[in-house]
């Protein structure tokens, strides 16, 4: 990882060079649990329910980039909260949505969290910490900012985290919630995964600067590059953001770079993509990584690896069967719960 | 009880609130140490303290998005709007991330937005808006504008009460121009309530907003001409209090629909369809709309002139409603 060129007074004051230092072999562990689940789980959404027809609409996947959420969420704690993009499907899983949650909002389910109303991840739950992006990506930058108001008037070093893409980074409502957390100091991580494409328009078209991070400097905050292929590094560069932010020292922006190695949506066979970027990326997959730290410091043999891939497989198959026994819901339910009244229609009714 | 004016009763409503609740707190553009482009905030800075009272970059979607934010977590935000006609830059976090959150997976966002809307103060395009009606058309919203001193201060402390998005609408040129006695002490006016602020039995002038007092004035006039018009004041458009609508259109028989907005796609435009749909057998005539042309707002003052509807229109329109 390196930091980008940038002469901010704040960005020197992180040291984004420290390697992993000796991380816990249990918290190794499961980032390799949460990066393969994920990767199985969006794969079985992508590659056989939706081809499949059991989930209809759009269907979005971060193949290839499941470090940054899995490096970045797998550190909050009770009290924080996390904005993920659509593409941080593990962020769900370690905030404590279940796989069987999960999946019943994917296929439209009444006992999925959104009782049908909204698809892919679009699942929120303020007790757990999640707050759900819409469709508007970026709309969650200035909304995590409301959030850390109110986490730096609570004083408990709570943090809010909020994940978008590259894509987004050229939207108003990033650069908005950049200026406001700057100029209020807020306990914001702003992480950008730069996956190469939004949707077909590559970086070249969307921003005139080697790496986004330098606008960090642009708003009086750390910008720093990390790789986003690497859990480890992004575990350690998230990690001096979030002390940075629990010790009151305001945001910081961290530009992940990774490569998207799918196409905007299942429906997108990515042709506009050349070939040899998806081979010089799959050398640099975060899970295989990851693996030969674990085989390297011999925390885990091929065959642990082997078990615990047949255990998630299990979990998914598990989870695909329980979403599709759930029931759809009633059309008419459509209706209902557009208010908060006192009769609030998702606290006295179940689905 | 004491007399104030609209704007000060906004004030007393919001200070009020601040102190009966601390998860109420404000945000927006020039409204803690200055006290807001028209004051509505002033004090509250010295009051509250500047956690309380905020003031943010020239930001209107932060701004919304903010308030949507803390509203998760817990408080209750009041953002201004320095003009309503601003909100058009905040426009996709309230429609698309306010509105829709509670009916997507079930949070709670108690928000109000606020600010100064409306023409006849030469303000030209883009400092005159009635804009409301973009947001009745926002299923999850409620839309509130209040026309009294007395109901602005009640209908704000009950939007400010309230679990879902409101977006409150204050008239700029009433703020200094309405003054009236407003009880000192709490209490609230329910949203989705109208008012009947004058028994008339001939024709129904349905209205909100500045136009209220414009329609009083037309009335009074009409009443000497032996023409005996019922104003109802909607109070709030989105849910709009369709019951006390009906109920006019019912005992008068002939409605007016009045509105400083402009005219196709206006408040008017819907009001007039329900009445069609559910009183048409209760009509002695056609239901007459008095708007805004469709034209931008102008600014030199025979342009605005032209532009906003005045007792001449209403009276006009009245006589031959009447004699229809």
């Amino acid at each position: 990882m390196k930091r980008a060129r940038n002469t901010s007074a704040a960005s020197k004051s992180t040291t984004g060079r420290k390697k992993a230092p000796g991380l816990d072999p249990r918290l190794l562990e499961r980032m390799l649990y949460y990066l393969k689940l994920t990767r199985e789980a969006e794969s079985r959404i992508e590659q056989v329910l939706y081809r499949q027809g059991k989930i209809v609409g759009g269907v979005y996947v971060g193949r290839g980039q499941e470090a940054i959420g899995v490096g970045s969420a797998i550190q909050l704690v009770d009290g924080d909260v996390v904005l993920p993009s659509h593409r941080d499907f593990s962020s769900f899983l370690i905030r404590g949505f279940t796989l069987r949650q999960i999946l019943c909002n994917w296929m439209g389910r009444a006992n999925g969290p959104t009782r049908g109303r909204d698809n892919t991840l679009h699942i929120g739950d303020v007790s757990r910490g999640v707050i759900p992006i819409i469709s508007h990506l970026g709309d969650t930058c200035p909304v995590a900012c409301g959030v850390a108001m109110v986490l730096k008037r609570r004083g408990q070093g709570s943090v809010a985290m909020v994940h978008f893409g590259e894509g987004t980074s050229s939207r108003g409502d990033v650069h908005e919630a950049m200026n406001l957390a700057g100029v209020m100091k807020l306990p914001v991580i702003f992480i950008c995964n730069n996956n190469a494409y939004a949707y077909s328009t590559p970086i070249s078209k969307q921003y005139a600067i080697k790496d986004l991070a330098v606008r960090g400097a642009a708003y009086g905050m750390p910008g720093i590059v990390a790789d986003g292929n690497d859990v480890l590094a992004v575990h350690a560069v998230v990690a001096e953001a979030i002390a940075r932010a629990r010790r009151g020292l305001g945001p910081s922006f961290i530009e992940c770079k990774t490569f998207r190695m799918a196409g905007h949506s299942a429906h997108d066979a990515a042709e506009y993509i050349p070939p040899q970027l998806f081979k010089q990326w799959e050398k640099k997959d975060p899970i295989t990584r990851l693996e030969k730290v674990l085989l390297a410091k011999r925390l885990l043999t091929r065959k642990q690896i082997g078990q615990l891939e047949a255990e998630i497989k299990q979990q998914v198959d598990d989870a695909v069967a329980y979403a599709e026994s759930s029931p759809l819901p009633e059309g008419s339910s459509a209706a209902e719960g557009v208010y908060c009244g006192p009769d609030c229609w998702w606290e006295t009714s179940s689905h | 009880m004491s007399e104030l004016t609209y704007l000060e009763a906004i004030r007393q409503g919001i200070w009020e609130e601040m102190e009966r609740d601390p998860a109420v707190f404000l945000l927006g553009e020039d409204i803690a140490a200055y006290g807001g482009a028209f004051k509505v905030t002033a004090g509250m800075l010295e009051q509250f303290g500047e956690d309380r009272v905020i003031d943010t970059p020239i930001s209107e979607s932060a701004i919304v998005g903010a308030a949507v934010g803390a509203a998760l977590m817990g408080m209750r935000p009041v953002a201004e709007m320095q003009f309503m006609d601003f909100i058009s830059c905040g426009f996709d976090q309230l429609v698309n991330m306010a509105a829709k959150i509670h009916y997507r997976w079930g949070a709670r966002v108690p928000l109000v937005i606020r600010g100064p809307a409306g023409a006849g103060v030469h303000g030209g395009p883009f400092h005159s808006q009635s804009n409301e009606a973009w947001f009745v058309h926002t299923p999850g919203l409620k839309v509130v504008v209040p026309a009294t001193a007395y109901d602005a201060k009640g209908l704000l402390k009950a939007a400010i009460r309230d679990d879902n998005p409101v977006i409150f609408f204050e008239h700029k040129f009433l703020y200094r121009r309405v003054k009236e006695e407003v009880p000192g002490e709490d209490y609230v006016v329910p949203l989705g309530k109208a008012a009947v602020r004058r028994e008339g039995s001939d024709l129904a002038i349905i209205t909100y907003g500045a136009m209220v007092w414009t329609a009083l004035e037309a009335a009074e006039q009409l009443s000497k001409e032996g023409i005996s018009a019922e104003i109802v004041d909607l109070r709030t458009l989105l849910p709009y209090d369709e019951q006390c609508v009906l109920a006019s259109v019912r005992k008068c028989n002939k409605v007016m629909l009045l509105h400083e907005d402009t005219r196709v796609g206006g408040m008017a435009a819907e009001l007039a369809a329900a009445i069609t749909e559910k009183a048409f057998e209760d009509l002695d005539g056609p239901v007459v709309r008095v708007t805004a042309p469709d034209i931008p707002i102008p600014f030199s003052p025979p342009l605005e002139d032209y532009f906003l509807p005045n007792v001449q229109k209403v009276t006009e329109a009245a006589r031959k409603l009447a004699a229809y």
